[in-house]
């Protein structure tokens, strides 16, 4: 595969990005820092063979998009598969104290991660398809207490990569929405760990798969898929009493 | 207001979280401030203490105060770079040997040095000095360190190495994480030529036997250790297995690396009556007559030679809620292998309940100012805590080593006092110039330092 991966410098992100390099798949890397994407690469040059290259793209600019992804194609030699495991975080409280970071928290996880989804499948479907993998949430499968705001952002999400699925599987493109349960990374550190948590590395390989066989929506670790369809078919006043 | 792209908590909340934090004995267990980030450089810029992976076993990586913040840098595990021609490799301070295992061995490159599990970090290996079944060649971890890049008090970032800082980097190799952050490291590879282990395992009658196997074994063999049963008294004492060790030509061993195997989990803290002496003594005496071979040989596989223990994750919840110490420690060979005989003699008299007793003939001692291994015996031995029972067994056993001329290791204790330290260690008062030199607020602490090196609580 050759695979254009926004977020491949920390958490999950980090995990599958080493899992595509030590099995040969050839990476280009796009994020903030570029210092970050520096040392990810680097990292990435010693789990697999190929050196890999990276360009500055900023989830809170669209603007940097199109150039991103140009320069990954000229890179690459036109890439088949896309990745985003870059997103903003904030828990319900930060959020709901902070408007302004709730401002920036629903435009990166929403607006413009479906706009820069627009971006890539343009392109991967001028050249007949390919593999859109996007990060969305278990938090955006049912509205609850702990992840309003967050969750809302990646019910969207979910909702666009659904409809992706529906309207362009059969030109060739795979949609594939990745609903990781509670993985313990940066982003989920200092929040306490539920029962089923788990390493960005046990997840990495299940991913893995769904994006070789374009599964359209995997949950990851597996058993998350279990624990929300019974969230997702709990009644109202049940949810309203539960903190989950 | 900037923000991170990636999955990233914001900034500001860079959780100082309440945590439970403990060492591997888990005893004691202290309610501490610990930040886990990716992102080390930040991170650690207000932090009092670094933690990996927390397998010390008593309260070198725990928060001295309570107002203290220990930084976990477990997620700070890249890889910068690797020479495949010269085997040098650059890393993030938290990448563990585990995960360096799975990277190198099919590559036919090994650490140079790995103690008894591969759950620990590259950061935390080097602050603990640790060593393995090669001291007697190839000594500590820190004799293959090339350069570390260390946060220091005043928040600069320092290149030490033996060339550059060389003090700096002398009390930091085996300074309990007590100078400053190790934030990465530069680290001399060892080429293999298999992925494989020829291994012998041979058992010994009693304790001359089993150090002066030792000690020939040395003149042999680049790795070996020795397992002994802790329990057996009079002509029995210090039987066990001696195990001997090479890498494998690549004529003798399998063409496949080997594969990685499951690992069991212990699901909770057994009860407490769950080890006994009867249950112990059952566990020592199998283990020795399992191995009704007088001399077995072999292929072996690296994970089962170095880290039989690392086959069951969290093998800490044996020992129940009150958790376990491990008392290490290393004796001159003295006359007769008198120091080591008077030590076992004394645990057994004392009523000790060793589980898993490890005997080990150290090289010379490093250049690692506060470096625990030095030309001798060492000898460790786990067991339950006991509450107040436990304190005056330890002290009974440091009154003998430090009057033996021997001294403990840091990256076990929970229980010297700080008395016992002093006699054991001449080398404090250096090593405490040295970290006051560049900490001269005392920024940095532990629990440990503050029991053992005089730190104010």
């Amino acid at each position: 595969m050759k695979v254009v991966f926004f977020g491949a410098t920390s958490g999950m992100g980090r995990s599958l990005a080493r899992a595509m390099a030590a099995r040969g798949d050839r990476l280009f890397l796009l994020g903030r820092s570029p210092e970050e994407l520096l040392r990810s690469a680097a990292d990435l040059d010693v789990y697999g063979a190929t050196p890999v290259k990276s360009a500055v793209c900023d989830l809170l600019q669209p603007e940097t998009f199109d150039a991103a992804l140009a320069s990954a194609d000229a890179e690459l030699g036109r890439f088949d598969t896309v990745v985003i495991a870059a997103a903003l975080f904030g828990t319900q409280d930060q959020l709901e104290a902070d408007p302004a970071l709730t401002a920036a928290v629903l435009t990166a996880d929403f607006t413009n991660t479906i706009l820069f989804c627009e971006v890539a499948r343009k392109l991967l479907l001028a050249r007949g398809g390919g593999t859109l993998c996007v990060f969305s949430s278990v938090a955006g499968d049912r509205g609850r207490k702990p992840v309003i705001l967050y969750g809302a952002a990646k019910a969207g999400l979910s909702f666009y990569l659904e409809g992706l699925d529906h309207k362009f599987r059969a030109a060739g493109l795979n949609a594939v929405c990745v609903k990781p349960g509670f993985v313990k990374t940066s982003m989920t550190s200092g929040l306490p760990s539920p029962p089923f948590a788990c390493g960005p590395d046990d997840v990495a390989p299940r991913i893995l798969r769904a994006i070789d066989r374009g599964t359209p929506v995997v949950y990851a670790p597996a058993i998350w898929q279990w624990v929300m369809l019974v969230i997702k078919n709990l009644p109202r006043f049940v949810m309203r009493r539960i903190g989950f | 207001m900037s923000f991170i792209p990636e999955f990233t908590i914001m900034p500001s909340t860079q959780c100082q979280t309440l945590a439970t934090l403990s060492g591997w004995g888990r005893c004691p267990i202290v309610q501490g401030r610990e930040i886990k980030s990716d992102d080390l450089c930040t991170a650690s810029l207000d932090a009092n203490l670094s933690r990996g992976l927390g397998r010390s076993y008593g309260d070198s990586s725990l928060p001295g105060r309570a107002s203290d913040t220990v930084v976990n840098t477990t997620l700070a595990d890249r890889l910068l770079g690797f020479d495949e021609r010269s085997g040098i490799l650059r890393a993030e301070a938290g990448v563990s040997l585990a995960q360096l295992n799975r990277v190198f061995l099919p590559r036919k490159w090994f650490v140079p040095v790995t103690p008894g599990t591969q759950f620990v970090t590259l950061g935390g290996a080097i602050a603990s000095d640790v060593h393995g079944k090669n001291h007697h060649i190839d000594g500590c971890f820190g004799n293959h360190v090339l350069s570390i890049k260390l946060r220091v008090a005043d928040g600069r970032i320092l290149d030490c190495s033996p060339g550059i800082e060389a003090e700096l980097f002398w009390a930091t190799v085996g300074g309990m994480g007590l100078t400053g952050h190790i934030l990465e490291a530069t680290v001399q590879m060892r080429a293999i030529a298999s992925p494989w282990i020829w291994g012998e395992s041979e058992r010994i009658a009693g304790l001359d036997a089993m150090i002066d196997g030792l000690r020939l074994a040395a003149t042999q063999w680049p790795m070996t250790v020795g397992w002994i049963d802790c329990l057996a008294r009079g002509q029995h004492l210090g039987r066990g297995i001696l195990m001997k060790g090479r890498w494998a030509e690549v004529s003798e061993a399998p063409r496949q690396a080997a594969k990685a195997k499951g690992r069991l989990r212990v699901p909770f803290a057994l009860p407490a009556f769950a080890l006994n002496r009867a249950s112990m003594k059952a566990f020592n005496f199998l283990y020795y007559r399992k191995h009704y071979q007088p001399l077995v040989q072999g292929i072996v596989d690296p994970q089962s030679f170095f880290y039989p223990l690392d086959k069951l994750d969290n093998w800490n919840l044996i020992y129940g809620r009150r958790g376990f110490t491990q008392y290490q420690c290393v004796l001159p060979y003295g006359n007769d292998n008198g120091p080591a005989r008077r030590f076992l003699e004394r645990f057994v008299a004392e009523g000790g309940m060793g589980f898993l007793c490890v005997i080990k003939d150290c090289g010379s001692e490093g250049r690692g100012m506060l470096s625990f291994p030095k030309s001798g015996i060492s000898i460790a031995i786990d067991f339950p805590v006991q509450g107040a029972e436990t304190q005056r067994f330890v002290n009974r056993l440091n009154e003998l080593v430090a009057a033996e001329g021997g001294r403990i290791y840091l990256a076990k204790d929970t229980f010297t006092l700080a008395e016992h330290f002093r006699a054991m260690e001449p080398r404090l008062e250096a090593f405490n110039r040295v970290r006051r030199l560049w900490d001269p607020t005392g920024k940095f602490r532990s629990a440990q330092s503050i029991r053992l090196m005089g730190d104010a609580a």
